[in-house]
């Protein structure tokens, strides 16, 4: 592949052009950046349709691929959801949802949109797509390894879909798993069920170990000559906090899936007490549920700021760009990415408060949960400071930004109910929880993938997505959500507790007859929103607006590559060298409202740039 | 300008809603009243958060949507404001910790008066159990179950003998007088609720959990179990009846006991093997 990029020549030009460039007014010193260290990377070139489409090596074609098998899943997802609706709106009405059913749904909805959705957008879909452009690579540094975690991710989510045809079902145990019911008669798929769930998840984790090694070695080794950290994207920011958090959740969660396996085939007591079953005792003994429920939260709280933290960071890089604002207290927000990605291993049992584990916990997992609040405040803080005096283009993509600044400041609220212990006794296990979470970690990382797909499809495919289309798609979601799960919160201060498939007539629930009806009828309209946007893909494919190079004048590199979309290789002969931030808008003193990261200080010479 | 109005209408919504709305907690109807006090709290600071960052955030799009002249601020930091706002949040945050924990901490010290309850859940259902005359229950296994001993009291301890037993998903409670439950289950987990107590815990096979409150009302309440446990999770209901000191000790009369039992087994079985004699 040498010829292509003439690699041997590469390290001895950019020297050389370090050396001698820079131009009048501003020194050479100040255009200068340290030589690469290490020659250009070697690349796999595919030549026929399956090494370049299939089992393709190129991260941005690893990264759709991931994006449309994820977005595929989360289509299921939804359908699930729908089906749950209608039950919980109009029960009886469809005669198949038995309780078994929506039980099933229930979990598979969860599992599917949690990990199999939103972990696999952000990080497989985003981070492949995203991490080697923006940081100035050619590609991730483990192409192979990168691809075998897509497939392992395609086999994975094909385990989890068999589950629907094996005898029994897919398992019904809730997304948490919690055995002992998950293996036991009385929750349904309790033997091939959730054995596939297991399976699947474990390959999922394999699967992702693979790609997040690519991810962390690309940002940490790969970043181009004058891409020091801290002039990193936030985006790129927010994957690289997220992967560590995932290499270090992950494992929780396999071995918990492990010792589950074991538990529901070998007989092992794992997770099992002495149990009586239908007046028997089985040959269990000794075991601990609530160590189960320590793995899969030690799994499953940083497993939410998996998800949160890449939207933080991708917001950030869009609203800055429609603001065309630098970003507010860019170090504040990296500090911030870091702390709660720290933090966040300290948090896990706030979801355990009325699990019988030892109450005494309580104090500690209250006080860090609600110190993990102030990062996140000030990251809330940061957004709208961005907007403040800024020249906000009003469209698709910073709606979708309002929208996620709105549904993520709702559901981080109620969330310091949830995590003030003994506020969260009454609303645990209710509605609330459902409310809470689909809004923050549900509606608001959504607002952020939607902002993202209309912000960087023109990259990806070179067209603009068509604008009306996008804010009919974006209002049917955005004000349908919000219709959805802003009531919800108030069945949980009823009391309606949640998983349930019929309320009877509990005198709490039968006033709430009409908003189940009302939550069921929006979940049905955003739902099929979603489709707006399938559309709207399709047709901008086809007959769509050319978007041309930086349609949206950003700074950042993935913006800056020779041809638009990025072909393989991302850089043509060169790769570029970067001399500032990503953020540097609207600069006093600049021709234009932005500088490149790789426009050369002595370019922009009568700019008056505070950071660089 | 469309886009401010719809996001200042969709906070106005919220605001409205809150205030008019039908669907809110019910009575309590025990001492956990400052729980209920702690989410007022919190939504009163949550709440005005909410609607401050929403509003600025109009204000913005209001005041600096895209013209071709504008130019934006450059500012990349501002030190001193981000303090402020760090600080200021902290100080919010402690400000919702602190009754939280004060009101966990009495969560987690049960009264020495508290009457002791046996609660025992399984796959559907629930049963009950008190103390007798001693005011301490027997030990139990879940081995021992079996029709005779539904509880799986161990024979050999002799605070068991007079413990009350009510085989029924009903329990009636005496008011104003703290109970402490002791939750255990046989198979899987589950969660005594009861939404006018406020109060909830799992039971977890294997060991015994707890919890107090005190009922303050008299009047029969729906259980709910709180914890998914299957498929019969939605349907495994019970009731609480709270009754004044009068009523209850009635109640608590017609109650069998333990040693009740076994001597109406003995009975059986005696008039059973002298049938079988003849």
């Amino acid at each position: 592949m040498s010829e292509d990029f003439n690699n041997n020549k590469t390290i001895q030009a950019q020297s050389s052009e370090a050396i001698s460039g820079g131009g009048s007014g501003v020194g050479v010193d100040a255009d200068y950046v340290r030589p690469a260290e290490v020659a250009d990377q070697d690349l796999y070139h595919g030549h026929s349709f399956i090494t370049k489409w299939i089992f393709c090596q190129d991260a941005k074609v690893i990264g759709v691929q991931y994006f449309l098998l994820a977005t595929f899943t989360g289509i299921i997802g939804l359908i699930l959801s729908w089906l749950m609706r209608l039950q919980l709106g109009f029960p009886g009405l469809a005669p198949f949802m038995t309780a078994e059913h929506y039980y099933q749904f229930v979990t598979m909805h969860g599992m599917i949109m949690v990990v199999y959705f939103l972990t696999a957008l952000f990080l497989g879909g985003f981070g492949n797509y995203l991490i080697p452009l923006m940081v100035g690579a050619r590609d991730m540094v483990f192409p192979y390894l990168n691809m075998v975690s897509f497939w392992s991710f395609f086999v994975a989510v094909g385990v989890l879909l068999a589950s629907f045809f094996v005898p029994g079902g897919p398992t019904g145990s809730g997304w948490t798993l919690y055995p002992p019911q998950a293996i036991l008669e009385g929750t349904p798929g309790s033997g091939w069920g959730i054995m596939l769930m297991c399976i699947s998840l474990i390959l999922f984790v394999a699967g992702f170990t693979m790609g997040g090694l690519n991810y962390l070695i690309t940002i940490l080794q790969a970043r181009t000559r004058g891409m020091t950290l801290m002039r990193m994207p936030l985006t790129v920011w927010g994957i690289f906090t997220a992967t560590v958090l995932a290499m270090l959740a992950f494992p929780a969660l396999l071995v918990g899936a492990l010792m589950m396996s074991l538990d529901n085939v070998l007989g092992t007591s794992f997770f099992m007490p002495t149990i009586l079953k239908a007046g028997e005792v089985l040959e269990y003994g000794g075991g601990s549920p609530i160590l189960f429920q320590h793995l899969f939260w030690f799994f499953g709280h940083p497993e939410v700021y998996i998800v949160a933290l890449p939207a933080f960071g991708i917001v950030s890089d869009l609203i800055s760009v429609h603001a065309r604002k630098n970003i507010f207290g860019y170090r504040m927000m990296v500090w911030a990415i870091v702390g709660i990605g720290a933090l966040s291993f300290f948090v896990w049992a706030h979801h355990m408060y009325v699990s019988g584990m030892n109450p005494w916990f309580g104090f500690f997992f209250a006080t860090t949960t609600l110190i993990i609040a102030v990062p996140t405040a000030m990251k809330v803080y940061n957004w709208i400071l961005t907007l403040w005096r800024g020249n906000i283009r009003l469209n698709t993509v910073m709606l979708w930004c309002l929208g996620f600044i709105v549904t993520f400041v709702n559901g981080g609220i109620t969330g310091i109910f949830l995590g003030n212990v003994s506020v969260d006794v009454p609303l645990s296990d209710t509605y609330f929880v459902i409310a809470h979470f689909h809004m923050v970690m549900g509606i608001a990382p959504l607002m952020v993938i939607m902002g993202a797909v209309y912000h960087w499809f023109p990259l990806v495919s070179g067209r603009f997505l068509s604008e009306k289309l996008g804010k009919w798609h974006f209002w049917l979601t955005f004000l349908g959500a919000y219709s959805i799960y802003f009531p919800m919160h108030y069945l949980g201060f009823i009391g309606v507790p949640r998983r349930y498939f019929e309320m009877y007539d509990s005198p709490y629930v039968t006033s709430a007859v009409g908003m189940n009806e009302f939550i069921s009828i929006a979940a049905f309209i955003v739902g099929a929103a979603q489709f707006i946007l399938i559309y709207n893909i399709i047709k901008t494919l086809k007959t769509g607006k050319p978007a041309g190079h930086n349609p949206w004048q950003a700074c950042s590199l993935e913006w800056l590559t020779p041809t638009v979309p990025p072909e393989h290789g991302n850089w043509g002969d060169r790769l570029p060298t970067v001399h500032r931030w990503a953020y540097d808008y609207s600069v006093p003193g600049a021709k234009e409202d932005f500088i490149t990261q790789t426009t050369p200080p002595s370019e922009v010479a009568g700019s008056k740039v505070e950071k660089t | 300008m469309h886009v401010g109005i719809i996001f200042f209408l969709v906070i106005l919504g919220s605001v409205l809603f809150h205030i008019f709305t039908p669907w809110y907690w019910t009575d309590v109807a025990s001492n956990w009243g400052g729980m209920d006090d702690t989410i007022t709290l919190t939504f009163w600071i949550g709440g005005g958060v909410f609607i401050a960052v929403c509003l600025f955030m109009i204000y913005c799009v209001f005041k600096f949507s895209y013209k071709k002249d504008r130019i934006a601020e450059y500012k990349p930091e501002d030190k001193k404001l981000e303090k402020i706002l760090t600080w200021a949040t902290t100080l919010g945050v402690a400000a919702l910790l602190a009754p939280g924990l004060i009101i966990w901490n009495q969560y987690v010290n049960v009264p020495k008066n508290a009457i002791e309850i046996d609660v025992m859940a399984w796959q559907w259902g629930w049963q009950y159990r008190l103390p007798g005359e001693d005011g301490k229950l027997g030990t139990t296994k879940v081995v021992n179950i079996n029709d005779d001993n539904p509880f799986g009291i161990n024979l050999d301890d002799p605070f068991g003998n007079d413990d009350v037993m009510i085989q029924s998903d009903v329990i009636n409670l005496e008011n104003n007088r703290p109970v402490k439950i002791l939750l255990r289950s046989v198979d899987v987990l589950h969660n005594w609720y009861v939404p006018q107590f406020r109060a909830k815990m799992d039971a977890v096979p294997g060991i015994v959990t707890f919890y107090w409150f005190e009922p303050n009302k008299t009047g029969e309440f729906e259980v709910l179990c709180a914890e998914y446990c299957g498929v019969g999770h939605y349907a495994m209901r019970g009731g609480v009846e709270v009754q004044d000191k009068q009523d209850y000790d009635n109640w608590l009369q017609e109650q069998e006991t333990f040693s009740d039992l076994i001597a109406k087994q003995k009975i059986l079985e005696n008039e059973k093997t002298k049938l079988a004699k003849k």
